[in-house]
């Protein structure tokens, strides 16, 4: 995984809710084998018709919307565990995504792949996307090491919460497996005292 | 003060706390597909890394298989190549594998509890987000990613935050017509799509206690459409009979053993849960979804509401849309196109007999293509030797082979654009079942009973006559 520097961004509004991972990466686009060029697929049924087109309405086919910053209205990433999804996001670019809630299984697969989701309140997040709405390229800032978002205009700085575990690993690039694999002398100690059959 | 059913299972199985607050948790099964492990071997093989506990992973496919010449190749290049990946990869780390053309293959989650690999107590991971139907059992079992299938892979182990814990109860005599799917498609109607995030939820009260181990799996199966991490049921005697004599089932004095031990899983008395709902069985009718999250259901007596207060009326709006219904219309009496039978949530033995004994003496309507796939060979076979599969034949029905078929538009079975599909499967996301499909997530009886009208309806009528 990748470290995760600091962003100055501007970011793209996806204002609707309950956006599952079948609309980030439909299943037919699931059956590659590595992780790379999932971001071709992006929100693929959204994005274009089905000749191929490009639908205009699609934010992300407006040009005067773009950056590192996905902002997203509540329980996003919601439905299948496809990590695919996490892929599809950061190899189209997006190194973070605020929301007022995250779907659980995304969020996990979202930090183990060094795209932050950043929880913020439901007020928050509609100051963000007016925000958005009344300047398209204002700069966002993501402060990792300080956890906080600052707002563009109002300067406003907004505190957000991450697992002191996960943000070391992003900060640093490192995996969950590393860590598990320094464990293995303490994994084998459970199953022997446990009695796991083996 | 006493525990939860949760966190007893969760503690026995904390291998270290982390520094920050997240747990080291001990995975007693893996399950495995095709879709969601290539990646997962391919960090091993970078890695040079065997798998650890190959003993604890099963193996099978069926995201990608077609439902029908099972015998033959699969035709469709991309998936064959996947199919072929995951047998190849079996192989190569040593796992077992009940892949196409084993008596044993099926939808993981219909083939886990049938063999006895599922057990009360256990830690159950697999990289799809249905795993939760294996709580159903009184298990841990959720869905996780890529690359923490490849932890498990190499360490038996996963990070985990501890998720808060919900008690849904559901108490009182369910009415005739109303299966365990309309109970879980009501839950999430009040609950919401969102409304189990950050929790697990035990499910538990009179009509709970009152189901069959199928009907369990459906509810559990469906606890992530709430965005819950998991389901569970606290074992009993219905859960110990279900399980003995299984394949893979403790046998004889080691089975009394382990029902011995079975048996202290529950939710102590004094249990403090974060989040208890309560609900009457006796408010339950059959259910049928409108929009394009699971958390859209009415009951099918009722029409298409408008948004209610803190929907977004942009994000309801379009989901009526893609739908073609508007608020205010009927939702029964709605002409549909296609009727499927299946999916880790309804295509056990006990849904097709439900199918079974409600179709025999009818007959589809001539313009519905109506299919009934089974979630297992094992299945397939019985329904089989129990005559079921005659019945749906006579019925009109396509009776196929098994596989996940028209839940997830990944293999050939797929809804055209703009049609309408009464679904048994799980989710009614915007081209689940294929680009511009329309689906209407409901019970296999609901299924059945529209694909014999032609028409959303409420199976209640159709058993009178």
């Amino acid at each position: 995984m990748e470290k995760f520097k600091a962003i100055k961004s501007s970011a793209v509004p996806l204002p609707a809710e309950d956006v599952d991972t079948d609309q980030i990466i439909p299943a037919r686009f699931l059956k590659a084998t590595t992780r790379e060029g999932f971001g071709d697929n992006l929100f693929r049924d959204w994005r274009y018709n089905s000749d191929g087109t490009p639908k205009k309405d699609f934010i992300l086919n407006n040009p005067v919307y773009a950056g590192d910053i996905l902002v997203a209205g509540k329980n996003f990433g919601c439905g299948s565990s496809r990590e695919h999804a996490a892929w599809a996001l950061y190899d189209f670019g997006f190194r973070v995504v605020v929301s007022s809630f995250f779907a659980d299984i995304f969020k996990g697969n979202a930090l183990n792949n060094g795209l932050l989701p950043i929880t913020v309140s439901p007020e928050i997040l509609d100051e963000i996307f007016l925000a958005i709405e009344s300047n398209p390229g204002a700069e966002f800032s993501v402060d990792l090491e300080n956890q906080t978002l600052e707002l563009p205009v109002s300067g406003k700085k907004v505190s957000f919460d991450i697992d002191p575990y996960k943000k070391t690993c992003l900060l640093n690039g490192y995996d969950d497996l590393d860590y598990l694999l320094s464990l293995k002398d303490k994994i084998e100690q459970f199953e022997r005292e446990r009695g796991v059959v083996i | 003060m006493g525990k939860t059913l949760f966190d007893k299972i969760w503690d026995a199985h904390v291998v270290s706390p982390v520094p920050g607050g997240m747990e080291v948790l001990y995975i007693d099964r893996h399950f495995i597909h095709e879709v969601t492990s290539p990646q997962a071997f391919d960090g091993l093989a970078e890695r040079g890394l065997p798998v650890f506990r190959p003993g604890q992973t099963v193996a099978t496919a069926d995201h990608n298989v077609p439902t029908r010449d099972q015998h033959l190749p699969i035709r469709e290049e991309l998936s064959r190549f996947q199919v072929e990946k995951l047998t190849e990869n079996c192989r190569k780390f040593g796992l077992e594998l009940y892949g196409l053309g084993h008596p044993y293959q099926g939808i993981v989650h219909v083939i886990g509890p049938e063999l006895g690999v599922t057990q009360p107590g256990m830690t159950i991971v697999c990289g799809d987000s249905h795993t939760s139907t294996h709580g159903a059992f009184g298990c841990i079992a959720f869905g996780i990613g890529t690359s923490q299938v490849e932890q498990v892979f190499a360490t038996q182990c996963l990070l985990q935050s501890r998720p808060k814990r919900m008690r849904i109860t559901v108490d009182g005599q369910l009415r005739p017509g109303v299966l365990s799917k309309d109970i879980i498609l009501y839950i999430i109607s009040r609950l919401t799509a969102g409304g189990g995030t950050g929790y697990f939820v035990e499910y538990a009260g009179s009509a709970i206690r009152s189901l069959s181990m199928e009907a369990r799996m459906t509810i559990c199966n469906m606890s992530i459409e709430m965005g819950a991490r998991g389901g569970l049921i606290a074992p009993d005697q219905v859960t110990f009979d279900y399980l003995k004599g299984r394949k893979f089932s403790p046998q004889g004095a080691d089975f009394d053993a382990a029902t011995a031990r079975w048996k202290t899983l529950f939710s102590d008395e004094d249990a403090v849960f974060d989040k208890e709902y309560n609900f009457d069985a006796a408010d339950i009718e059959p259910m049928v979804t409108f929009g394009t999250n699971p958390g859209m259901g009415i009951k099918v007596t009722q029409s298409v509401p408008g948004a209610k207060p803190g929907e977004n009326p942009a994000t309801f709006g379009k989901a009526l849309e893609y739908m073609g219904f508007e608020s205010g219309e009927s939702i029964s009496g709605k002409k549909i196109q296609h009727v499927f039978i299946g999916s880790c949530t309804n295509s056990r033995i006990e849904d097709l007999r439900v199918v079974a004994r409600f179709l025999k003496g009818k007959r589809k309507a001539d313009h519905v293509t109506a299919m009934i796939v089974p979630g297992s060979q094992q299945v397939a076979a019985q329904a089989k030797e129990e005559g079921l599969a005659e019945i749906f034949q006579e019925a009109g029905f396509d009776f196929r082979e098994p596989g996940c078929s028209a839940c997830l538009g990944m293999n050939e079975d797929k809804i055209p654009q703009g049609e309408y599909c009464v679904s048994t499967s799980n989710r009614n996301f915007e081209g689940r079942q294929g680009p511009g499909a329309r689906t209407i997530l409901a019970s296999p009886l609901t299924a059945a009973a529209a694909a014999v009208a032609g028409q959303v309806t409420d199976v209640r009528e159709l058993m009178i006559a």
